[in-house]
C-alpha cells in the first residue's frame, strides 16, 4: 500500500467520524466544531486529487467563512440557560434505515463498475485555467454569482437585521 | 510536490504536539499542592454572576455576513488574476462588473449600518 | 495511487450521513450542517470525476468552485432566516415553526 493510500485512508475516518460526529453529537456547538474538522478532512482530499487551489478555497470558505457564520448563528439563537433538549425528531430511525440503504446501493453500484484504473498526469495548469475559463466559457455563470451574492448578503441583512 | 506536502503535514503534527508536550512537562515538573483558593476561577476577581452564555448581538452576524461574501470574491479573483498576463481587455472589464456587482452590496450594507461597530 | 472508487465510496458515505442529518434533526441549524455536508459530498465527486475522467477539461472543477459560492450564499440566507424566526418565535426547533398548519 502506497504512502497517498494511507494518507487518504486515515483522512477519510477521521473525515467521516467527524461527519457521523456532527449529525448525531447532543451539543449543537460541538456539532459546529466537527463540521469544521470535516471541511479540513474534504480540503485534504483535494490535495490527494491534485488541487491544491481548491483545497485553499475549501479552507479559506468553509472553515474561514461557513463555520463561523454557522457558530455565530448558534451564539445568537441558543436560549439562555436552555437545558440541551432531544435533538433528533421522531422519525429518526427511518432516516437511518434511508441513508444506509441509500448508502448500500451507491457503494454497490460504485464498487461494480469498472473504472480506468490510472489518473493521467495533470497537463493543463489549473488555477491559470480556471481563470480563463471564469471570464471566457463560464462568464455568464461567473456574472451571475456576483449577482447571486449580492442578493444573498442584501437579503440577509433585511431578514437578520434588528430593528 | 509531495515533499512540500510532507513538511506541511510534519509541521501540523508539530503544532497539534506542542501543547500536549508542554502541557505533559508542565504536569510532571510542576509541585502538587492543591488548595480550594487556587482552585476557584478566578484567584483574584469575582466569580461570575448568574448565566455566563450571554445573548450575542445580531450584528456580530452582519459583520460576518460581509465576510462571507468577499471571502467567495477572493476564492474567483484569485484564478483571474493569476491568468491575467494571457486574458485580453474585455477579461479585465467582465472582473470589474463582477467586482462592482458586489461593491454595490457593500454600499448597501455600509448604507444600513452593518458595518458599524456597536 | 488511490483509485477513484475510494473517492466515490467515500462521496457517497458522506452524501448519505448528510442525508441522515437533514432528516433527524430537530434543530434547524443541524439541518443546515447536514446540507453542507451533501455538498461537500458533491464536490467531492466533481473533483474525483475531474481529476481521473477528463483532467484536460476544466468544467469539473468551476462547476466545484460555484457550488463553494453557492453554499455560502444558502448558509448566509439560511442562518439569516433562523435568527429572525428566533427573534419572533424564540425557537430553531423546525417542528414549532408551523403556523402554516392550522
Amino acid at each position: 500500500m502506497s504512502l497517498p493510500q494511507i494518507l487518504f485512508l486515515v483522512v477519510g475516518v477521521i473525515t467521516l467520524g467527524a461527519a457521523v460526529a456532527v449529525v448525531t453529537s447532543r451539543n449543537v456547538l460541538h456539532s459546529a466544531f466537527l463540521l469544521a474538522l470535516t471541511f479540513f478532512g474534504v480540503a485534504v482530499l483535494y490535495v490527494l486529487l491534485d488541487t491544491p487551489y481548491l483545497a485553499a478555497a475549501q479552507v479559506l470558505v468553509y472553515i474561514g467563512a461557513i463555520s463561523v457564520l454557522i457558530i455565530f448563528a448558534i451564539m445568537l439563537s441558543r436560549k439562555v440557560a436552555a437545558p440541551d433538549l432531544v435533538q433528533r425528531n421522531s422519525q429518526w430511525l427511518l432516516s437511518l434505515i434511508v441513508a444506509v440503504l441509500l448508502f448500500g446501493v451507491l457503494a454497490y453500484l460504485t464498487l461494480q463498475t469498472a473504472w480506468p484504473a490510472a489518473k493521467q498526469a495533470l497537463g493543463v495548469d489549473a488555477i491559470g485555467g480556471l481563470g480563463e475559463a471564469f471570464v471566457g466559457t463560464y462568464a455568464l455563470p461567473f456574472e451571475v454569482v456576483s449577482v447571486v451574492l449580492l442578493v444573498a448578503l442584501v437579503g440577509a441583512i433585511i431578514i437578520a437585521r434588528e430593528r | 510536490m509531495q515533499d512540500n506536502y510532507g513538511f506541511l503535514g510534519l509541521y501540523l503534527l508539530i503544532a497539534i504536539a506542542f501543547p500536549f508536550v508542554a502541557l505533559g512537562v508542565a504536569y510532571l515538573l510542576r509541585p502538587k499542592r492543591p488548595a480550594p483558593v487556587k482552585s476557584s476561577t478566578y484567584e483574584c476577581g469575582l466569580e461570575t454572576i448568574g448565566e455566563t452564555w450571554v445573548q450575542f448581538k445580531a450584528q456580530y452576524y452582519l459583520y460576518a455576513l460581509v465576510f462571507v461574501v468577499f471571502d467567495v470574491e477572493t476564492v474567483f479573483l484569485y484564478p483571474w488574476a493569476v491568468a491575467y498576463n494571457r486574458l485580453g481587455l474585455f477579461a479585465l472589464v467582465e472582473a470589474l462588473i463582477f467586482v462592482g456587482i458586489l461593491v454595490a452590496g457593500l454600499a448597501y450594507a455600509w448604507r444600513k449600518g452593518a458595518l458599524r461597530w456597536m | 495511487m488511490v483509485p477513484l472508487s475510494w473517492f466515490l465510496v467515500l462521496g457517497a458515505a458522506l452524501f448519505c450521513i448528510g442525508v441522515y442529518g437533514v432528516l433527524s434533526r430537530r434543530n434547524a441549524i443541524g439541518i443546515l450542517m447536514g446540507v453542507e455536508l451533501i455538498l461537500n459530498a458533491v464536490n467531492i465527486n466533481l473533483i474525483a470525476f475531474w481529476r481521473y475522467r477528463t483532467p484536460d477539461h476544466l468544467t469539473g472543477l468551476v462547476f466545484a468552485v460555484f457550488v463553494m459560492a453557492i453554499a455560502a450564499a444558502e448558509a448566509a440566507v439560511g442562518l439569516a432566516l433562523i435568527i429572525a424566526i428566533y427573534r419572533t418565535r424564540n425557537t430553531v426547533i423546525v417542528e414549532d415553526v408551523d403556523l402554516l398548519k392550522m
